[in-house]
């Protein structure tokens, strides 16, 4: 048998394979484009396949009002990602948006998130996000099954959730029906400048392309950097425990626990800043899942399936990172922590944005420039 | 021959039906043994399952076992008199201490 090397001309070059690169290379070949995508093995450490699957708008954006703003227009776009990938797959991703809460166990909890509720809309420019305080009695008319523990909550009617994984499986379905040539396995080694495009090399052989989009996770921080590029993002880790399939009685998500389409319950929203571990450790799981029968004591009598970790991808500030690069034209970097709320904007905003030659003035904020600002100027 | 002392016969029901087997027996090993094949719907289709893997992977031989849903048949051992149900789709969110 012979193999033919593994050399081969694409428009745009998208490594990583997770939501954030499926997103991009569904919007690129959208657009037209011939797309490649070189995704790592098992050996990477999968954000997307271990997401809670949010679509939240509520907390997003202190000290950042584009954040908020950015949120925001791919919450309310995400329907048309919906629909978009519901035509091309007939897969249902199951996106809704009934309007999420964050539950307060304690007086202190709720005071803090007021407080930061009303720091996040004195920016200039939400002013006008919906969202509302709840006391206890509020909460429970609207969630009646709370505990009594519960003092209060914070609703946003924005906020929503998806099945992630049908969105993962859409993504890459619908992506293979518009051509994109996915790679796994693929992890590259170098990208250098050549003849106007990009030469990426590793085991897999090597491939040109005239643009190359980085969206890479946690491998973003080692390749950003050959194209003059910087992505310096470091793993936050979370944990999620998942109950048996029940009759649906959660039609709200809440930032830690929400119920999926299917019937099970998801219990997460934990971080910690252990590097790459991702072992599942019982302290952290079991208080997370008292904290979750404090809110809904129904829960107690639930049984776990299973439970698993991830690991975010965080940049110092925990925004996200979109850059053209000045020294290497026809490279950007795509990073973010959020790429299930942000999915919307990746395919209908970012790749068409990218396709026609660079980033809008809009995504002037999340450039990695901000790094360089000293703290105390 | 080595002589094989006979399994003590426990009685239990299937959706009601009066039915034996032998003591040491999983509920999952009990209802194959009266030949059920399948003994839940599943929540996203409705499509029948029955036990499969018998080890506690797979999750298609869920029943109800004296009213608790969602048991998984292949690791709880039969015990006389029990009540066990055919798990139709979801469980119901029930049995929780509010």
């Amino acid at each position: 048998m012979t193999t033919s090397a593994l050399s081969s001309e694409a428009d745009i070059v998208v490594v990583g394979g997770g939501v954030v690169g499926g997103a991009m290379a569904l919007g690129l070949a959208r657009g037209g484009a011939r797309v490649t995508v070189l995704d790592e093995g098992d050996v990477a450490f999968r954000a997307s396949r271990g997401n809670f699957a949010l679509v939240w708008v509520q907390s997003k954006g202190l000290g950042m009002p584009d954040y908020a703003m950015w949120s925001r227009r791919s919450a309310e776009q995400w329907h048309e990602l919906a629909d978009v990938l519901h035509e091309d797959t007939g897969i249902d991703v199951a996106h809704s948006q009934p309007g999420g809460f964050m539950l307060c166990l304690s007086e202190t909890e709720l005071e803090q998130r007021r407080q930061t509720m009303q720091r996040l809309h004195n920016q200039m420019s939400l002013s006008d996000f919906p969202y509302e305080i709840l006391d206890h009695d509020e909460t429970k008319r609207r969630l009646p099954d709370i505990g009594k523990d519960v003092v209060g909550s914070v609703y946003s009617p924005l906020d929503g959730h998806v099945n992630s994984l049908k969105l993962f499986r859409a993504l890459r379905d619908a992506s293979a029906r518009r051509g994109v040539d996915y790679r796994p396995n693929c992890t590259v080694d170098s990208i250098a400048s050549d003849a106007g495009g990009f030469r990426l090399k590793g085991a897999f052989g090597e491939i040109t392309a005239g643009k190359v989009v980085l969206a890479a996770g946690l491998g973003n921080a080692r390749l950003a950097p050959m194209v003059g590029l910087e992505a310096p993002v470091k793993p936050s880790k979370g944990q999620i425990i998942v109950t048996e399939k029940t009759d649906a009685f959660l039609h709200n998500p809440m930032v830690t626990i929400r119920q999926t389409d299917e019937g099970g319950i998801m219990i997460g929203d934990s971080q910690e800043d252990r590097g790459f571990d991702t072992v599942v450790r019982q302290p952290i799981l079991s208080v997370m899942a008292e904290r979750a029968v404090r809110m809904f004591p129904r829960l107690a009598g639930l049984n776990v399936v299973r439970s698993w970790s991830a690991l975010r991808v965080m940049s110092p500030d925990g925004f996200p990172i979109y850059d053209q690069s000045l020294s290497h034209p026809g490279a950007f970097v795509v990073t973010c922590h959020s790429g299930v709320t942000l999915a919307a904007n990746h395919v209908l905003t970012l790749a068409p944005a990218i396709l026609s030659g660079g980033l809008p003035d809009t995504l002037d904020a999340f450039s990695a420039r901000r790094f360089h600002v000293p703290a105390h100027a | 021959m080595h002589e094989v002392k006979p399994a003590e016969a426990l009685g239990f029901t299937f959706d009601g039906r009066a039915l034996t087997a032998r003591a040491g027996d999983t509920v999952a090993a009990a209802l194959l043994a009266n030949g059920v094949q399948a003994c839940r719907q599943t929540p996203v289709s409705g499509a029948d399952r029955g036990p499969y893997c018998m080890m506690g992977v797979c999750f298609d031989c869920l029943v109800v076992i004296d009213g608790v849903g969602n048991r998984q048949g292949c690791l709880v051992p039969l015990r006389e008199g029990m009540r066990i149900e055919t798990q139709a789709g979801r469980r119901h969110p029930d049995g929780a201490q509010s």
